[in-house]
């Protein structure tokens, strides 16, 4: 018994040292399952290259891509949505809203090996957002002055009461800091710095081949302790949407970003095991598209023309047959995705009816002339996507129905910006609404009033009404958040009312990501993220 | 000596053309709706109008159309191509990058098509009517009429999803920092996909006049001549026929150097290979003026090169261009 017991355990024994033996020389295959790997290149598809890589000069997610990687933000939305410190670590606000204090984080370095501290927030905040960075601008517009009484606290200063839930959930997007010591002299847009960043993110800034790819790679003095994940981060340069499909089946790429790729090769894509196609992780990133309606032509002041074309077009019908599983009925300017402020769908909405259609262009006296045509307009379709091309087309056809002539204008992005934002150059204009976490970031400015001409994705169709204008500017600096959502109901319902902008089409963008990817789409704007848990399973 | 004050005549001659394209091209862009600041607004999803203003001051472009025009002139007699808006570093050094991966597209698609259309169009003109004709006709018939956005995606396919023999886009290897000959190697890798992409419908075309122009030659009286005093069948085709078929060949490689210009921004787009194609159409659309305009400048630039090399081409194959002029 005893021998035979001693033969078992040795046995045993030997069997575990081989099994350590197999272990260390191949330490991931016991746990590849469960412990993030260390290493590997990431390769993902950047379609459009921008002038600059510095998001706090541009809030686009064309920068954040790259530059959300290599430099921080003070906020950034966890898992659920909620803001969760990053370069701060706490925030205050006193009760009438005018004074919001930041504790940033200790230890924090720049990749240059300078301290990270509350004057390189200062400067950023006043000399960029405040005065460079788009969007930022308009937010930060009743900002006074950033105090710095020590290097972990920044204490800023408003004119007028700023939500602190409004500038928490902006600040994702419109608050990432840059280092003051290389900002400060000379012209912050031609700073070297803005092509070759320094940030004190995950990813250091290494090389920028205008046209081929850009490269970062690992922080290993980072902050946030055994992070990052991944050596390097290869963005590669390809315009073309099929070459980009090709090169993500020749293995060349792991990642194609905000719906880089066509309709259909995201659909053919999917069905193929090594690749996730999905809109998780973009949450943040939500999208309307857009019917514009420029109101100084006689027959769209109409509300009642406006009403009839909205019935007119059959949404679920384009939806179903154009757009497949990426897309979904909107109900509103504020897309459902806004745990925080979607009022739901008890608004006005217009559901396809041909017949109420015709009867409200009868109604606002505008009968069918010779041929059945009732008045032609003008639609200028943005180029930003196949979706709003074809989406063009199905009105023209829908509106053909009922007695409206449509002809299309399209432009590439530069001409279609200067006459729809700039000459009003339109009749009917259809692009994007991209939503930014709460309203007043960047949705109010679509019905707000007395837009200075020029300003691209602002309220350039002649809307001027009252009532809508008091709601935005109460609930721009309403401070109690149950207040606030209160009056973005209101907004939605008078906006669908009203109808001077229809969105009747919510997206997410899609993403194509590899399949080997761990800790992708975590969050609710992943692709603009700093990828520090991002890891390549064997 | 001659052939070299005759090119060099025609060199100075195209100086004024080079001027009345660029200031054409200066006004054309005017006719596009938007400008350099419209352009980088879309790029950014939005914008007060405040930036927007400051930025066109910033950029020049809040002065008149005729007071830009002769500044741009103004600098460009000085031989500065400006400052690129997009590029934010000067047209020049951006316009110097993206040279290489073009003049090396250009040369090996068109010493491939030319080579292949020679030999191929000498094979179709021996041949003629019979098997070997019509099936290079036919393959000639096909490249040609095939775009080449679409050659160049089931190339893709095939050799670099499927067999995975070949790079599906790119210049260069990033992944690996490779040195000396293979660095050459690698940038081979991915330029035989792009060139045969392009060259297959200059192949075509080269195939074809060749072909004629064999066809015609052949039947000369001094090839009887050549035959009649027994000269063999190969040393004819080289010596005497071959000779003077190449001359309308060496015409078209002249003219074409500016066709592949054009024709290359689809390839380079299809391959991601930073080109002067895709730089120039980039500039369209993003209404980078300068950086556009000193593209203009350097295609010129190239294609009147390539057509004093053809002149000097022309002249060794045919000494009676010197003599006459």
């Amino acid at each position: 018994m005893n021998s035979s017991r001693f033969e078992i355990n040795r046995r045993t024994a030997l069997l575990t040292s081989a099994a350590i033996a197999a272990n260390v020389l191949n330490p991931f295959r016991a746990f590849a399952q469960e412990t993030p790997r260390k290493g590997g290149v990431f390769n993902v598809h950047y379609g459009a290259e921008q002038r600059q890589l510095n998001p706090s000069l541009q809030a686009s997610t064309g920068v954040y891509i790259i530059g959300g990687k290599i430099q921080e933000n003070l906020v950034d939305l966890d898992a659920d949505g909620q803001p969760v410190g990053v370069l701060a670590e706490s925030w205050e606000a006193t009760p009438d809203g005018k004074t919001i204090t930041f504790k940033l984080r200790k230890g924090v370095t720049w990749h240059d090996g300078k301290p990270f501290t509350s004057e390189d927030v200062a400067f950023t905040a006043m000399n960029m957002w405040k005065k460079i960075l788009n969007y930022g601008s308009t937010l930060q517009l009743f900002l006074t002055s950033v105090d710095t009484p020590d290097p972990q606290t920044a204490i800023f200063r408003y004119e007028r009461p700023m939500p602190l839930n409004l500038l928490l959930r902006a600040l994702p997007d419109l608050g990432y800091v840059s280092a003051k010591h290389l900002y400060e002299s000379g012209d912050i847009r031609q700073n070297p710095a803005n092509l070759a960043p320094v940030g004190t993110g995950p990813f250091k800034f290494v090389k920028y081949e205008r046209g081929q790819y850009i490269i970062a790679e690992r922080n290993a003095d980072y902050w946030r302790s055994n992070a990052p994940y991944l050596d390097r981060i290869v963005w590669k340069v390809i315009t073309d949407r099929a070459a980009a499909a090709a090169q993500l089946e020749a293995g060349d790429l792991h990642y194609s970003p905000f719906s880089g790729l066509t309709i259909s090769d995201m659909a053919r894509l999917g069905k193929d095991k090594r690749f996730i196609v999905s809109t998780k992780g973009n949450e943040g990133n939500a999208r309307t598209n857009t019917l514009e309606f420029n109101v100084r032509r006689k027959e769209l002041a109409d509300v009642k023309v406006r009403r009839a074309i909205a019935h007119a077009i059959n949404v679920p019908f384009f939806i179903e047959n154009f757009l497949g599983d990426f897309a979904k009925l909107g109900t509103g300017p504020i897309p459902s995705t806004s745990t925080d402020f979607y009022p739901g769908a008890n608004t006005p909405q217009y559901p396809y009816d041909k017949a109420k259609a015709a009867a409200l262009l009868d109604e606002a006296g505008y009968k069918p002339g010779a041929g059945g045509t009732r008045f032609s307009l003008k639609l200028l379709p943005a180029p930003w996507g196949e979706d709003i091309s074809l989406w063009s087309t199905f009105i023209q056809q829908s509106l053909g129905e009922v007695g409206i002539a449509i002809e299309i204008v399209r432009n590439d992005g530069g001409g279609f910006l200067k006459q729809v934002y700039d000459e009003h150059a339109f009749d009917l204009a259809t692009g994007w609404h991209q939503y930014r976490n709460d309203p007043a970031v960047s949705t109010t400015v679509w019905y707000r009033s007395g837009q200075p001409k020029g300003a691209p994705w602002t309220n350039q169709w002649g809307w001027d009404d009252g009532k809508i204008d008091k709601i935005i500017d109460d609930a721009a600096t309403e401070v109690d958040p149950a207040k606030r959502k209160a009056l973005y109901a209101d907004f939605v319902r008078e906006a669908n009312t009203e109808l001077p902008v229809w969105m009747p089409i919510e997206q997410i963008f899609v993403t194509v990501i590899t399949a080997k990817a761990r800790n992708h789409s975590n969050t609710p704007r992943w692709g603009s993220s700093s990828w520090h848990d991002l890891w390549l399973s064997a | 000596m001659r052939i070299l004050s005759l090119a060099g005549r025609r060199l100075a001659a195209s100086i004024p053309t080079l001027f009345l394209i660029l200031i054409g091209v200066f006004l054309l862009l005017q006719f596009a709706p938007g400008d350099t600041v419209d352009a980088m607004m879309a790029q950014m999803g939005g914008g007060d109008a405040a930036t927007a203003r400051e930025l066109r001051r910033f950029y020049g472009l809040d002065l008149s159309i005729p007071m830009q025009l002769a500044n741009y002139l103004w600098r460009l007699v000085r031989l500065d191509l400006g400052f690129s808006a997009i590029y934010g570093k000067p047209v020049a050094s951006v316009i110097l990058e993206r040279l290489p991966p073009t003049l090396l597209l250009m040369a090996s698609s068109l010493s491939f098509a030319f080579f292949f259309g020679l030999v191929f169009g000498v094979i179709a003109a021996r041949g003629v009517n019979r098997w070997p004709d019509t099936l290079i006709s036919t393959f000639g018939l096909i490249f040609y009429a095939t775009p080449s956005f679409w050659f160049g995606l089931m190339a893709i396919v095939v050799f670099s999803i499927y067999l995975q023999w070949l790079p599906a886009g790119g210049f260069e290897d990033i992944g690996a920092v490779r040195t000396g000959i293979w660095r050459v190697l690698d940038i081979a890798s991915h330029l035989v996909l792009p060139s045969l992409t392009l060259g297959l419908i200059f192949l075509a075309i080269y195939l074809r006049i060749m072909r004629a122009s064999m066809l015609e030659v052949l039947n000369l009286d001094y090839v009887r001549t050549a035959r009649a005093k027994g000269l063999d069948e190969t040393r004819i085709i080289t010596r005497h026929v071959l000779r003077n078929a190449l001359l309308p060949m060496v015409t078209l490689i002249g003219l074409q150097a500016g066709t592949m210009l054009g024709g290359s921004v689809i390839v380079e787009t299809v391959f991601s290979l930073p080109g002067l194609g895709r730089l120039a159409y980039e500039s369209v659309v993003q209404r980078d003026l300068n950086t556009l305009l000193g593209i203009v400048f350097v295609s010129a630039l190239l294609v009147i090169l390539v057509n004093f090399i053809t002149d000097l081409l022309y002249a060794r194959l045919d000494p009676r261009i010197t003599a006459e002029s």
